[in-house]
């Protein structure tokens, strides 16, 4: 952290303030002392998003949580500990799960907001829970920086030779307040719980929904359509109000005898059509088994994103034609045959002919990479490549006679080989793996991709077995 | 009633005949040509007509893995613009073939549509804007289920290809009549050497292909054998420098008699 034209030291982990690094310090001083020492820039504004983040995944525990910065969570607690198994266990398990998630956190739980911020940074243990109403005792024995007070209150205190809150709570109020200011008399109530202390909670995101109940049950699927129709009109404006569009949709019919059947579409580009998602949610519709009847409908958006304004079409673009928006027709091809099955086919960099593909979303933004080489390559490529058996004059000569699938091809023409290495990066078991490919021609012009593990040499290139890897 | 000339009379009975083909009374299709005047002059509008059914299939030993039609498409996609959406039965194309014959992988929308292949065309073709639409189908394909396509391409413009795959050798199912436009089979043949003054120099040439017209809507069939495509998409008539002159006169072309199966 940069602070009046020197690098600070904001934030230590345990392992660094165990070498006696503190926050504060300057950071060549630092490095001084650890030379080896991990440093990482300071992210005030990436902190704060996190916090407000973790604050929500607490919304598990409480339905009212709030980040406080820089480093402190609320968690109102309140009638919450028992759906959590005790106090007790829902602070372990609290403190448990951010562990596991790589967060070292203290915690502490007690009457009032200001005594569980001051034990959680001031107890001798990561957890703390001050039984009811003795949260002024166990306060008293805190160091006065437990009272979130400024660093010159704090100092100006020390000097007075007050150290720990007991001492304040024996003097007189007025004169401290003349003293000091109102300040230290509001964040020492706060801790007692004499003054209130609200916290401003985090609103957890609501979902966008609309429920349909119907006077009789709905059977039929035109009905059904008719439903979805209205749905679909209900939610679109409330996306649109918000600025969003819904990825991921949940359809859900509950039906007479209690029994619920869901309809999950997603897109592949936020959106708010409500012709398109209605199309969407229709196509499905052959998969919902009625029984006696559904008597409500609920239309669930569990996954929004804000839709960003893109430019279709520029006067200037080269003559393309007109940006044709595919997005419409991928989601109905996904939600049809599956989302894995609609894909786009890229290039990455690779010798290897099965790593030289990326199958990729099909909307997205392809690499500006393209296949470099000038070099045959085949239409089909057999997945896995099929062991064949081949004649050929020398071991290095090209391939005179190959059987496969029991047809003998006699090779008219030939070309090759052409070696491709392993990549030695990715496996130990690639570092020496040859492959020798030849492009060859039988009789009838069929054309074929065959390659020779190992260079005919080293045995440790490869065994010498032909394969047969594509069809031209 | 006046009688006028005889042309002129032909040629408005035409344009009657083609809308009731469903061809738009005077709006012209866009018509992708191969570049070729002898095939294009066999083609009725001098090239493959965007908005209708084409149907290739391979032939002989390339039934089943169609490869020589697959880059054939490819090719003729090419030189179009725009997307083109691929169904597939199974994924086994190799995009990087598909680019050395100018379609590039960010231009193509592959779908695995198992035994849905039809289903997923249709989808495509009820799209606007996409350039192409490409199906590998290896099932049976009624009269009934290709009009539908044929339809779906009229209306959207797209040039949709059916590319047949049999799982055997010179299956039936293929000469089965269907409502495609044009029909043709794409067969590999024996390639000259690379450098025809100098045949004994190993190594691949530009392969070879036959070509075969065997049904087309309004045009006669034939048979051409020509260069396959190149970088571009584009086919060539073979040269044949060693034997001829560069600028032989197309009667050399082996032209076939129209087989009898032209029954739609």
């Amino acid at each position: 952290m940069a602070e009046e034209n020197r690098q600070v030291i904001a934030a230590a982990n345990q392992a660094a303030l165990r070498l006696g690094l503190r926050p504060g310090m300057a950071l060549a001083h630092a490095q001084a002392m650890v030379p080896d020492l991990q440093v990482a820039e300071a992210d005030p504004e990436g902190d704060t998003s996190a916090l407000a983040e973790l604050a929500a995944w607490c919304l598990r525990w409480s339905p009212l949580t709030a980040p406080a910065a820089p480093d402190s969570l609320w968690i109102d607690a309140t009638g919450c500990a028992h759906l959590h198994g005790g106090e007790a266990a829902m602070l372990a398990a609290l403190l448990s799960r951010l562990e596991r998630a790589g967060i070292s956190a203290r915690a502490a739980l007690a009457d009032t907001p200001g005594a569980a911020w001051a034990l959680a940074r001031h107890s001798a243990q990561s957890m703390t829970i001050v039984p009811p109403g003795a949260h002024a005792d166990a306060v008293a024995l805190l160091p006065i920086g437990a009272l979130r007070l400024e660093a010159e209150t704090v100092q100006a205190l020390r000097r007075l030779g007050i150290d720990l809150v007991g001492q304040l709570l024996s003097l007189p109020r007025a004169p401290l307040a003349r003293r000091f200011g109102p300040e230290v008399l509001r964040r020492l109530d706060q801790a007692l719980g004499r003054e209130a202390e609200p916290i401003t909670p985090l609103v957890p995101p609501e979902a966008v929904q609309h429920h349909l109940a119907f006077a009789e049950p709905l059977l039929t699927a035109a009905a059904l359509a008719i439903a979805i129709e209205r749905l679909v009109d209900a939610v679109c404006p409330r996306l649109e109000q918000a600025g969003l569009g819904a990825r991921r949709l949940d359809l859900i019919f509950e039906r007479v005898d209690d029994a619920v059947q869901v309809i999950p579409i997603g897109t592949s580009r936020p959106s708010r059509d409500a012709h398109h998602l209605g199309r969407l949610l229709k196509e499905r519709l052959e998969s919902v088994e009625p029984g006696f009847g559904v008597s409500a409908m609920r239309l669930v958006v569990t996954l929004a994103e804000p839709i960003r304004p893109t430019q279709r079409c520029s006067a200037l673009s080269p003559d393309h034609g007109p940006e044709v928006d595919l997005a419409p027709l991928v989601d109905r091809l996904a939600s049809r045959f599956g989302e894995a099955r609609v894909f786009s086919v890229l290039p990455r960099e690779s010798d290897v002919p099965e790593r030289a593909i990326q199958v990729s979303f099909p909307l997205a933004a392809g690499p500006s990479a393209a296949w470099t080489w000038d070099l045959r390559r085949p239409v089909r490529l057999l997945n896995p490549p099929q062991a064949i058996d081949v004649v050929s004059a020398l071991p290095d000569d090209p391939p005179a006679l190959f059987l496969w699938r029991r047809i003998r091809h006699r090779v008219r023409r030939a070309d090759g080989p052409e070696r491709i290495a392993g990549e030695w990066w990715r496996r130990d078991g690639e570092v020496a793996a040859v492959r020798d490919y030849w492009a060859v021609e039988d009789e009838n012009g069929h054309r074929f991709w065959l390659f020779r593990r190992g260079d005919g040499a080293d045995p440790a290139t490869g065994d010498l077995s032909w394969f047969l890897h594509g069809l031209f | 009633m006046a009688a006028s000339s005889p042309s002129a009379l032909l040629s408005a009975l035409r344009e009657q005949v083609a809308r009731i083909e469903g061809h738009g009374a005077g709006q012209a299709r866009r018509v992708v040509p191969f570049g070729i005047p002898v095939l294009d002059g066999a083609l009725p509008q001098g090239g493959l007509v965007c908005g209708a059914l084409h149907e290739v299939a391979g032939a002989g030993a390339n039934v089943e893995h169609a490869s020589a039609a697959a880059l054939l498409v490819a090719g003729i996609l090419a030189c179009t613009g725009g997307p083109v959406l691929w169904a597939s039965e199974r994924f086994d194309l190799f995009a990087p073939a598909l680019a050395g014959v100018g379609l590039p992988g960010s231009r193509v929308v592959h779908v695995e549509a198992g035994k849905a292949v039809l289903l997923a065309m249709e989808e495509g073709l009820r799209h606007p804007g996409l350039a192409g639409v490409v199906g590998e189908y290896s099932g049976r394909l009624s009269l009934t289920a290709s009009r539908r396509l044929q339809l779906a391409a009229e209306a959207s413009g797209a040039l949709a290809f059916l590319i047949r795959r049999g799982p055997q050798l010179n299956d039936l199912l293929l000469s089965e009549p269907t409502a495609a436009v044009t029909r043709w089979t794409v067969a590999c043949r024996p390639s000259p050497p690379p450098l025809p003054h100098s045949p004994d120099t190993p190594g691949l040439g530009r392969a070879r292909w036959q070509l075969d017209l065997m049904r087309c809507r309004g045009g006669v069939p034939g048979s051409w054998t020509v260069e396959a495509c190149d970088a571009q998409g584009r086919l060539a008539l073979p040269a044949d420098l060693a034997h001829r002159p560069a600028a032989a006169p197309p009667s050399h072309l082996r032209r076939r008699a129209a087989p009898g199966r032209t029954a739609a």
